[in-house]
């Protein structure tokens, strides 16, 4: 949920990114790290086990720039993929003001991607968060893998709603901007609707 | 849709401001943070050098997010009080209403017995202003009046235009 501060003129966006364990979650909150100018971002916290899989989140904050004399800023969290850390999950979905939702492209992981979906849309649920109206995007990361499913696949089975979607390959950082300006700005055009 | 969103006006900041200000002060701390739940700081005061705050909000919204799942594990509603001790600083963490999250910073100036009594009150005080904001809030969104209304989708756009 956004904070609309009048004070500091600023506003606060909360954005998760979602999917199944090693889907590059993580990776994407990494590249924005490291291609974001340092005077419009903040540290980058990874609360992760010694493999370095996410144990709670990771959490970037981010300026964006000026709308209407307001500062904007996102708050970019990930949540653990693997199964078993739901009830985490569940607490990092809280207040969240737009979804991203990272699927593994490789047709090994589809049974997994479907999975998390589901996953989202039972903890959205649960706090009375519907998917369809929660700004969303989908990114098919991993593309770059041989074993990399169609993408008609990919939208057939993921994508039903016809959400905006994206190609990516999060280590070498394509596709992850489009991604995330998609989202913030999902986000910024539900704040508009929200004052009318 | 969501729970009303926090919408913070100047005048009530700067009650909060008075009230956190005044505590720094009676609790003899080193610094003082009002976070929401959602991790995101609404208000800071002490002397907060080398405090990197906005990873001070996520973190502490993470961990009463984490304790308060404990505590359901086990049957209660809440841990409302935390406290962490270091060897220099130490933490008091309290929950103030449904959503604010009160966070003292304090080394050996001053004592728990402190700080505590101090943050009853002032806990009290910043429950009644969040109460006043949150009534405000609604209101406003029933009656639609947002600066964000008025935004545009080339407002939008020019924010990514590299
Ligand atoms: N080939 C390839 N590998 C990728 C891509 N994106 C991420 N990876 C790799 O996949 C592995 C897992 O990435 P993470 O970002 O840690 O995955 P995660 O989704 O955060 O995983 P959890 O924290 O367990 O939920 C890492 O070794 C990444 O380097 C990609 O686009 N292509
Ligand atoms: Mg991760």
């Amino acid at each position: 949920m956004s904070f609309i501060n009048y004070s500091s003129r600023e506003i606060n966006c909360k954005i998760v990114f979602y999917g199944p364990g090693l889907c590059g979650k993580t990776t994407n909150l990494q590249h924005i790290y490291a291609k974001t100018n340092p005077d419009l971002k903040g540290k980058m916290i990874s609360l992760a086990t010694e493999t370095e899989r996410t144990l709670f989140f990771d959490f970037l904050p981010l300026a964006l720039g000026q709308i209407r004399g307001f500062k904007t800023r996102f708050h970019l969290y990930t949540v653990p993929g693997q199964v078993f850390y739901d009830a985490s999950r569940k607490l990092i979905l809280k207040g969240v003001d737009g979804v991203v939702f990272v699927a593994d492209s490789q047709i090994e992981r589809m049974e997994a991607n479907i999975e998390s979906l589901e996953n989202l849309q039972i903890n959205l649920k649960e706090q009375g968060y519907e998917l369809d109206k929660v700004p969303y995007v989908i990114q098919y990361n991993k593309r770059d893998l041989p074993n990399a499913a169609s993408l008609d696949e990919m939208r057939r089975v993921l994508n039903p709603m016809r959400a905006p979607d994206f190609e990516a390959c999060a280590t070498v950082g394509k596709g992850v901007f489009e991604t995330l300006k998609a989202v913030a700005k999902g986000v910024l055009t539900d704040l508009k609707k929200m004052g009318r | 849709m969501f729970e009303t969103q926090l919408v913070m006006h100047e005048e009530d900041f700067q009650k909060i401001l008075v009230v956190i200000q005044r505590l720094v002060r009676d609790a003899n701390s080193k610094g003082i943070f009002v976070v929401d739940k959602n991790g995101q700081l609404i208000s800071e005061a002490g002397e907060l050098e080398g405090i990197d705050s906005t990873s001070l909000a996520s973190l502490t919204a993470g961990c009463i997010a984490a304790t308060g799942g404990l505590a359901k594990i086990v049957g209660e509603e809440e841990f409302p009080i935390h406290f962490h001790q270091g060897q220099r600083d130490n933490l008091h963490i309290t929950l103030v209403g449904s959503r604010i999250i009160l966070v003292v910073v304090f080394d050996e100036r001053s004592s728990l017995g402190l700080v505590r009594l101090r943050v009853k009150k002032a806990g009290a005080e910043l429950a009644r202003i969040f109460e006043d904001i949150e009534q405000k809030a609604k209101l406003e969104a029933a009656s639609g009046s947002s600066p964000f209304a008025e935004i545009t989708d080339d407002d939008i756009d020019n924010l990514f235009s590299d």
